[in-house]
């Protein structure tokens, strides 16, 4: 009686070091997701190329010197001043309340206040433009019956003081314990540190956070249409307590008519109000990456 | 005590005079309490905007509240001239547009954030980080315009008459309509928009997942995709979650470029390729030339619903975060 035994395989020194059968599979399927991800990060950076270039090709048509310093209907000067205006109006009220509230979360509440500010936040962050928008309405210009850049400015303030407040809060958490407690050591009264101390040393971030809150409140529109639209912009406007020309409205405005020219405009409004932000957000970026190392130092 | 202190350390005579003058310490004792109670008062007063802002639009919208009630939602009839307001076309709108954001856009955006924080070399994420950022800065209304004027045609142009030709059996993608504007280039701009907060968010997440669990499971002979898949999005579900909900919460809110693309329309319908309304939109477009006083009210009736459906999202989300996100740390 013969018994068969399977002969195993040789072992071949020689062989590739490919995998085979179910690690083969696994190794397909990883590939496979990671090409999942990389496309769909290409994919995002694809979708902001497409529409920056858009902007800039179309844009660059209509941009001139006359553009952006002159009155309707050759440019749209006013409409800049009217938005760095109303801009600036939001920003002087929102900053102080946005690094106070941050110096409230990280110096004095404790763990009880903390929640419920940090969630305050969180919503005010997540508040609709459109219901901030409505809320200035009904609250001032309902009454008085006037649009006005004021208006614009204190829904642009409601919106930026939760962004103002949560980056000053960054920043603050990363100054150097160390430096708060040789304070407390030399007998430094709280408030001495905090003002002399503490916020200059994170004054960079502040200032960073501002940037960035500026960036994202010149191109809010809901607030404009209700609050400041009926704004004539063939003269340069300065006054606060009328409407004032701005530059999202115009877009907006000019998008819902039907005309090529003034989709033209639009397209020049767009380069101009997108450079702007931009340039805010990397001089913003630039800015933190250097507060920040000087902090960490 | 006979010894007078040492002269010459003039340092310590103003440490000395520092703590000890009653003025000063008076001084010292009045600036605490009053810089503390600036900054509390600060924190107060966002808490009573927040308050005036729901106490005003509910108040706006009382009219158009006790005139209709909960059936507002399920009114279909929109037509200011003959003061009739139904909401639910708005409503469907919202939501439908909300829908398609985050069924398309949470999962690539979560692809992005891992992609970032788990694959791209360094040089690689420092480049392409910015760049979503970047898009989450494009304002809305340079979007909607965008998409108006090039998006929307190709859209309607292209993709829509695709999806009709092979879907069309579903009610969903009924037959498109010539004009670029309709509710499926709202969800796609929505989409756009919703891609970078998520994505942001998500990456943020995936990158405090501890190295050691990841470099565990890859010692055990997990392969890439498995060690994300089986360590890095169970551990960091909860913030998944929250990060989705989030941009829910921007899309049901966004007004302006939906306004732009959507077309106005007002009725109930279930057709993507048609034009319709969200209730953020309709509150853009018809503000500036409402008509009557229940006009206004019942704009401000869709405020209401938005602020409750936004603030819910937002509590839902920070709830999510911090109830499960503490066991997610935790980790077993």
């Amino acid at each position: 009686m013969i018994v068969r035994h399977k002969i195993a395989e040789p072992f071949d020194p020689t062989r590739p070091l490919t995998p085979t059968g179910n690690l083969r599979r696994r190794h397909l399927v990883s590939r496979f997701a990671q090409g999942v991800a990389i496309a769909a990060a290409i994919a995002a950076v694809a979708v902001l190329v497409i529409v920056i270039w858009a902007v800039v090709s179309h844009g660059i048509k209509a941009i001139s010197w006359d553009f952006i310093t002159k009155g309707e209907p050759e440019g749209i000067g006013p409409n800049l001043v009217g938005t760095a205006i109303i801009v600036g109006i939001g920003t002087l009220i929102a900053a102080p309340i946005g690094v106070l509230i941050a110096l409230f979360l990280s110096e004095y509440a404790g763990r009880r206040a903390t929640r419920p500010v940090q969630l305050l936040m969180d919503v005010m962050n997540g508040l609709p433009s459109i219901i901030i928008a409505v809320f200035v309405y009904i609250l001032i210009v309902e009454p008085t019956k006037q649009q006005s850049g004021l208006a614009a400015g204190i829904a642009l303030s409601i919106i930026a003081v939760p962004l103002i407040a949560r980056g000053t809060q960054e920043v603050l958490r990363l100054v150097p314990a160390a430096q708060r407690e040789a304070a407390d050591a030399l007998g430094v009264a709280r408030w001495r540190s905090v003002l002399t101390i503490i916020l200059p040393a994170a004054l960079g971030g502040i200032v960073t956070a501002t940037l960035l809150s500026v960036a994202r409140a010149a191109g809010e529109t809901a607030p404009m249409i209700l609050l400041s639209s009926l704004a004539k912009a063939d003269t340069y406007q300065f006054n606060p307590l009328k409407e004032l020309p701005n530059v999202p409205v115009k877009i907006f405005q000019l998008s819902e008519e039907a005309n090529p020219e003034g989709f033209t405009k639009a397209w020049g409004l767009s380069l101009v109000l997108i450079a702007i932000i931009l340039a805010l957000g990397l001089g913003s970026r630039a800015l933190l990456n250097r507060s920040k190392r000087k902090l960490t130092r | 005590m006979s010894a007078t202190p040492p002269a010459g350390t003039a340092s310590l005579k103003l440490a000395r005079s520092n703590r000890q003058s009653p003025a000063r310490k008076r001084a010292d004792r009045l600036g605490d309490v009053s810089l503390r109670l600036i900054c509390l008062g600060a924190a107060l007063l966002a808490a009573l905007v927040l308050v005036l802002i729901a106490k005003e639009v509910f108040e706006g919208a009382q009219p158009a509240i006790s005139k209709y009630g909960f059936s507002f939602l399920t009114n279909t009839e929109w037509a200011p001239p003959l003061e009739k307001f139904g909401g639910e076309g708005l409503v469907l709108g919202t939501l439908i547009t909300s829908a398609m954001a985050i069924f398309i856009g949470a999962p690539v955006a979560i692809s992005i954030g891992i992609f970032l924080a788990l694959l791209a070399p360094a040089g690689v994420r420092n480049v392409i980080s910015p760049l979503v950022e970047m898009l989450a800065a494009i304002p809305s209304v340079i979007l909607g315009f965008w998409g108006l004027i090039v998006f929307g045609p190709f859209v309607a142009g292209t993709i829509e008459p695709f999806l009709h030709k092979t879907l069309g059996f579903i009610p969903l993608f009924g037959s498109p309509q010539t004009t670029g504007a309709s509710v499926f280039t709202a969800g796609l701009i929505l989409t756009i928009m919703v891609i970078p907060i998520i994505a942001s968010v998500t990456r943020d997440l995936f990158m405090a997942v501890p190295r050691e669990l990841q470099d565990g499971a890859a010692a055990l002979g997990s392969t890439r995709w498995e060690v994300i898949r089986g360590v890095v999005l169970p551990t960091t579900v909860s913030g998944m979650i929250a990060a989705t909900l989030l941009g829910l919460g921007r899309a049901l809110g966004e007004a302006i470029a939906v306004s732009q693309v959507i077309g106005g329309a007002t009725e109930s319908h279930l057709s993507l390729f048609k034009t319709g309304g969200t209730l953020a939109s309709i509150i853009a477009l018809q503000f500036p030339s409402a008509i009557s006083a229940l006009h206004y009210a019942s704009l401000y009736y869709c405020a209401a619903i938005l602020l409750v459906i936004g603030v819910a999202s937002n509590l839902l989300a920070s709830w999510v975060g911090m109830r499960f996100g503490a066991a997610g740390g935790a980790m077993r």
